[in-house]
């Protein structure tokens, strides 16, 4: 973060560059929660114990949260409102990473995904915190308890599966190094980037990276895991710019569809 | 006529995975293997989580009362499932988790020692008749100012 000590309460006090780089910022974050949301609700009714089941459907439900949030807080900045933001835009107008967009899989996959995603997450909303962009750094604080708690299940839950059996070993395992290309997809660069560094906006993608692979390879290797080397790994970019997997498009149709019957209904 | 009268309490001892689940019950599992150590008949391991019974505080300060019970492998996972099962509709502030198998139950076989004897109302909060004296004082202290 830039040693700069300007806060910006308004986006009007945003020059045009900085309002583009934070507006893109906000939708890719927002996309995530969006997708990943939905995603891991179609977990719901089919978890593997019930208590889980609730746990994780109620954590999916917070992402929706979340994604609303970021949406309203667009909305405010003169764009469209968060339904229309959320269920009417073109596949190649959403900003979400890959990894979101991945079916649920089985659940070591799921919840490898939740564990890699949300640790990611956690640290983008913690050094939001300090964003010189006041609004962003309101909701990051607001949404710290339950981030708090997303990432705590998720580490027991892999700490739990990676230590039990030879089967759920070899299955965590295997769901990592799936998982590890479409991870560092989260962290596809922006043009934005050092703008929004020197504008103490955001400490960058980059940043965000390194301190991302710490903490995983501390919990994961923990966890008695082989972490992948980042030099090994070819990052799934794209989404951030709007090419996505073969997977969005039906996710899309499937979540717009009651919307797009009736945009003007009142729920 | 001792053993009878604690039958209850052997119940809850040599069956350390019966639970007062009623989901456990209703789903009437087998026992299938005899423990390596004690002998006992219990469940094959992996084959079926145990219960923890849950304790919510709603306040700083209050008591914690139970709130439900749920399956778990071990302490650890049964606070992370407990967080959401019974603290994302209303605001906790703590939350307690213990074995179900560890809590010493006695309800059954027990009615006649929880009875109470309607001779000695005078033990009853409702024996107090300070009310009225309590009124008188607050009154006059009104009056006082």
């Amino acid at each position: 973060m830039s040693s700069q000590t300007e806060i910006y309460s308004d986006y009007k006090e945003l020059n045009e560059e900085q309002l583009k780089g934070v507006k893109d910022l906000i939708f890719k974050m927002a996309d995530d929660e969006l997708i990943l949301g939905h995603r891991n609700s179609e977990w719901t009714g089919l978890g593997p114990i019930l208590e889980e089941d609730i746990a994780f459907s109620s954590m999916a439900q917070d992402k929706l949260g979340q994604a609303q949030a970021l949406y309203l807080l667009l909305n405010q900045m003169d764009e469209k409102d968060p339904d229309t933001l959320a269920f009417t835009r073109n596949e190649n107008e959403y900003k979400c990473c890959h990894f979101v967009e991945y079916p649920i899989g089985e659940y070591d996959f799921s919840l490898m995904r939740h564990f890699l995603f949300d640790a990611a997450e956690a640290l983008r909303y913690n050094s939001l915190i300090n964003s010189s962009f006041a609004p962003l750094a309101n909701l990051a604080k607001k949404f710290r308890g339950e981030i708090r708690y997303h990432t705590l299940h998720s580490e027991v839950w892999i700490d739990q599966l990676s230590k039990a059996t030879e089967e759920s070993k070899a299955r965590m395992q295997t769901s990592l190094n799936e998982c590890m290309p479409l991870a560092l997809g989260i962290f596809e660069p922006s043009e934005y980037d050092e703008l929004l560094m020197n504008s103490g906006v955001f400490t960058g993608e980059e940043n965000l990276k390194s301190g991302w692979y710490e903490h995983i390879q501390f919990v994961l290797q923990n966890a008695g895991l082989k972490v992948p080397e980042l030099s090994e790994i070819i990052p799934s970019f794209g989404g951030r710019k709007g090419y996505h997997t073969e997977y969005l498009k039906p996710l899309l149709d499937e979540m717009c569809e009651v919307y797009r019957i009736d945009p003007e209904a009142e729920w | 006529m001792i053993n009878a009268r604690f039958r209850g309490h052997f119940v809850l001892y040599n069956m350390p995975i019966k639970s007062i689940d009623p989901r456990i019950t209703r789903a009437n599992i087998e026992i299938q293997e005899k423990d390596s150590q004690t002998g006992e008949q219990v469940l094959k391991k992996l084959d079926h989580w145990q219960t923890y019974e849950v304790f919510a505080q709603n306040k700083r300060g209050e008591h914690y009362s139970h709130v439900g019970s749920l399956h778990a492998p071990n302490p650890e996972m049964a606070w992370i499932l407990a967080k959401e099962q019974f603290g994302r509709r209303n605001k906790i502030t703590g939350i307690w988790i213990t074995k179900t198998s560890d809590i010493f139950s006695v309800t059954e076989n027990e009615e006649e020692m929880f009875e109470l004897n309607s001779e000695k109302v005078y033990r009853e909060a409702g024996g107090y008749k300070v009310m009225d004296k309590i009124n008188k004082f607050k009154k006059q202290n009104k009056k006082g100012n």
